[in-house]
């Protein structure tokens, strides 16, 4: 082959910036190549996405209010992704914190907002950190693969929120649908106006500082980076793998389990099947595509929150909203494809035997 | 019903559970002996159960639907493949990717189909003679013709893997590539090749579920098992005999939910839906505790290869 693969001696920032950009616009045209050959009109399809989600006051605040769980999930990912911990598990811990946050509520619904709501967020983030902690101590006691486990727990903690308002926690006056009692008002998050954006939205602002701060400025967070990049640089530097993985895992599922919070008490006002449409999932491409940074996280939650809105805008035009998931997953694929451009340069050799005798 | 054939129709529902399972692990397997982790298994057995489906749909025929999805399981794969081998892309990341694409081109492509009958789903044909042998006949012999062929598969890549000289190739490339490298084999080529071949078995496993199992498509149907798939093939050690064994304990554990579900047990079937994923982690575990938290993996599983560094 007269190209080659050359390796860079430091990532190139150009690259850094151009990836998710190329990435975007290949997978459009990639998708495009399937809607053309199912019979439909890709342009058409994608102008109604963008049109729908950014081009009027609704589809915008709809586009934010998507923004805020996928926003949490990805930052949550983020933590445990830092440290070569592959938490896949946030749409179950998201599911966990929704069900430990409507547990106040439903047990205590007197309680004033003053001490209803700070309580919900607490045991939202106790629920999702619990439902992260059983991976990360099975990972650091016996090194059981927590893509599994926590995966595994996905199932188990929907399956358990399912049972409990097919079950328990049904509504006696809902008629037997499965959802629980209309939460009082004490247990829902103030909101902006008319508008469905909730303050949600500054909850997880704060995260994103808070965790911008640990990662770049704090001991800890140059461990996580260390024992993710190098375990065993880590250990023979003395830290104390064992006990970071057990932090780690609970910071991100603390983090993903008040996404599912603030979508019980800011958005629906009850517990109910089909919570999340997979903002779990969604996250991990987020946190990905911010290559694990706080700050371009959030960028990235606001375009897939907008991608999200799109896929509900074009079943009007009976097309599936699954086309979302599609381009989605799409992305992800041409992002970790072309990460190869920041590493390597390609070159051009000439001739064959140029380079090296063993071509 | 007696308790004796109680027990063989359980046993019997075992081994139709497991076989989705089984051709996905036996496919994961093959990839992660050259050295590559997989972890769209998921989304690829999608693909195959959705395309298997639309195609055996269309044509009328269900063997037409089993070629596709053995197709469509393996031009997925070789995306992976692109990323993984070529572009050295992270193995896990890709994997998920896969999964991802998988289940929203799935829903996407399956819209149209879901509550459509197949014409002809693989149906139960009994093995002559052999289905009067006492309790094995009716357990291993009175399936469909995929359940056999998966026996078949198992006893023929474990003669592949330890038996033959191309199997020995495929143990090395990914135990030591550089190895296998010098040894004059082109470590890049059967990457690619053990990959693609890995996805058209998930396919398989995907349109099992679709053509026989269902028989019809929903979204989202295959609930797992891909994943559950990849966990086998950590529990079944890279062994194809253990991973017949996990994959019958599996659908075993699904046909007794199931079982119990139908005789009236008073137990939430939410609860009874946990077992296959609760018994997941149990599994991997307890072989973790049994080997001491080191695996006998593949050597250089998920880690790309690069001729300049080795």
């Amino acid at each position: 082959m007269p190209f080659s693969w050359e390796k860079r001696l430091t990532p190139s920032k150009f690259m850094l910036l151009a990836v998710p950009c190329i990435a975007l616009l290949l997978s459009l045209l990639f998708c495009g190549v399937f809607l053309l050959i199912t019979g439909r009109d890709p342009v058409e399809i994608y102008v109604a996405m963008i049109s729908g989600a950014l081009g009027s006051t609704y589809g915008l605040s709809e586009t934010i209010v998507k923004a805020i769980p996928l926003m949490l999930c990805g930052l949550g990912i983020s933590v445990a992704f830092r440290m070569q911990l592959w938490n896949i598990g946030a749409e179950g811990q998201l599911y966990v914190g929704a069900l430990a946050a409507t547990w106040l509520p439903l047990t205590f619904p007197a309680l004033p907002a003053w001490v209803m709501l700070p309580l919900m967020v607490c045991l939202g983030m106790a629920g999702g950190a619990l439902w992260a902690f059983v991976p990360g101590i099975l990972r650091a006691r016996w090194q059981v693969n927590e893509i599994i486990t926590t995966l595994m727990l996905n199932y188990i903690g929907i399956l358990w929120v399912s049972y409990l308002v097919y079950g328990p926690w049904r509504d006696p006056k809902g008629l037997n649908f499965p959802l629980t009692a209309q939460f009082p008002d004490a247990a829902i998050l103030p909101f902006w106006g008319t508008s469905r954006i909730h303050i949600g939205l500054l909850l997880a602002l704060a995260i994103v500082a808070f965790l911008y701060v640990l990662f770049n400025n704090s001991r800890w967070g140059y461990e996580l980076k260390v024992i993710g990049s190098s375990p065993k640089a880590a250990r023979y530097a003395g830290m104390n793998i064992t006990r970071n993985i057990c932090l780690a895992m609970l910071l991100s599922g603390a983090i993903c389990g008040l996404a599912g919070m603030t979508e019980v008490s800011g958005i629906i006002g009850r517990l109910q099947p089909g919570l999340s449409p997979g903002y779990g999932y969604t996250g991990i491409i987020i946190a990905w595509l911010g290559q694990l940074n706080p700050l371009a996280i959030v960028i990235m939650s606001f375009l897939f929150g907008a991608l999200q809105v799109g896929g509900y805008m074009v079943q009007t035009l009976g097309v599936p909203a699954a086309v979302a998931s599609m381009i989605q997953g799409s992305i992800l694929f041409f992002v970790i494809g072309a990460e190869i451009l920041t590493r390597y340069r390609i070159s051009y050799t000439g001739c064959k035997g140029g380079r090296s005798d063993r071509e | 019903m007696s308790d004796s054939t109680l027990v063989i129709s359980i046993l019997a529902a075992a081994i139709t559970a497991g076989t989705p399972i089984l051709y996905a692990a036996l496919g994961e397997l093959l990839t992660e002996r050259a050295g590559i982790l997989n972890l769209g298994v998921e989304g690829i057995m999608l693909i195959g159960a959705v395309s298997g489906f639309i195609i055996a749909v269309v044509t009328g025929n269900s063997w037409f639907g089993l070629a596709a999805a053995m197709f469509a399981g393996g031009a997925i794969a070789l995306i992976h493949a692109v990323l993984t081998v070529t572009l050295r892309a992270n193995q896990v990341v890709s994997g998920l990717a896969l999964t991802l694409f998988g289940t929203g081109l799935s829903g996407y492509l399956g819209k149209s189909y879901i509550g459509i009958p197949v014409p002809s789903p693989f149906t139960i044909q009994p093995l002559g003679f052999l289905t009067d042998i006492p309790v094995l006949g009716p357990v291993l012999f009175r399936h469909d013709i995929l359940v056999y062929a998966s026996y078949g598969l198992v006893v023929f890549l474990w003669l592949f893997l330890y038996r033959t000289r191309p199997g020995l190739f495929l143990r090395a490339l990914g135990e030591n590539p550089a190895a296998a490298d010098s040894l004059g084999s082109n470590v890049f080529a059967l990457r690619y090749l053990y990959i693609v071949l890995g996805g058209m078995l998930c396919g398989v496993g995907g349109a099992y579920l679709s053509l026989a199992y269902a028989p019809s498509w929903l979204e989202n149907m295959t609930a797992g098992r891909g994943w559950i798939a990849v966990a086998l093939v950590i529990f079944a050690l890279w062994n194809p005999w253990r991973a017949l064994v996990g994959s019958y304990l599996f659908g075993g554990i699904d046909a007794l939910g199931f079982h119990l579900q139908v005789s009236g047990v008073t137990v939430s079937p939410f609860f009874l839906n946990m077992l296959p994923y609760l018994f997941t982690i149990l599994v991997l575990v307890f072989v973790m505790i049994r080997q001491h938290g080191r695996l006998t993996a593949p050597g250089a599983l998920g880690l790309p290869y690069d001729r300049e560094e080795r």
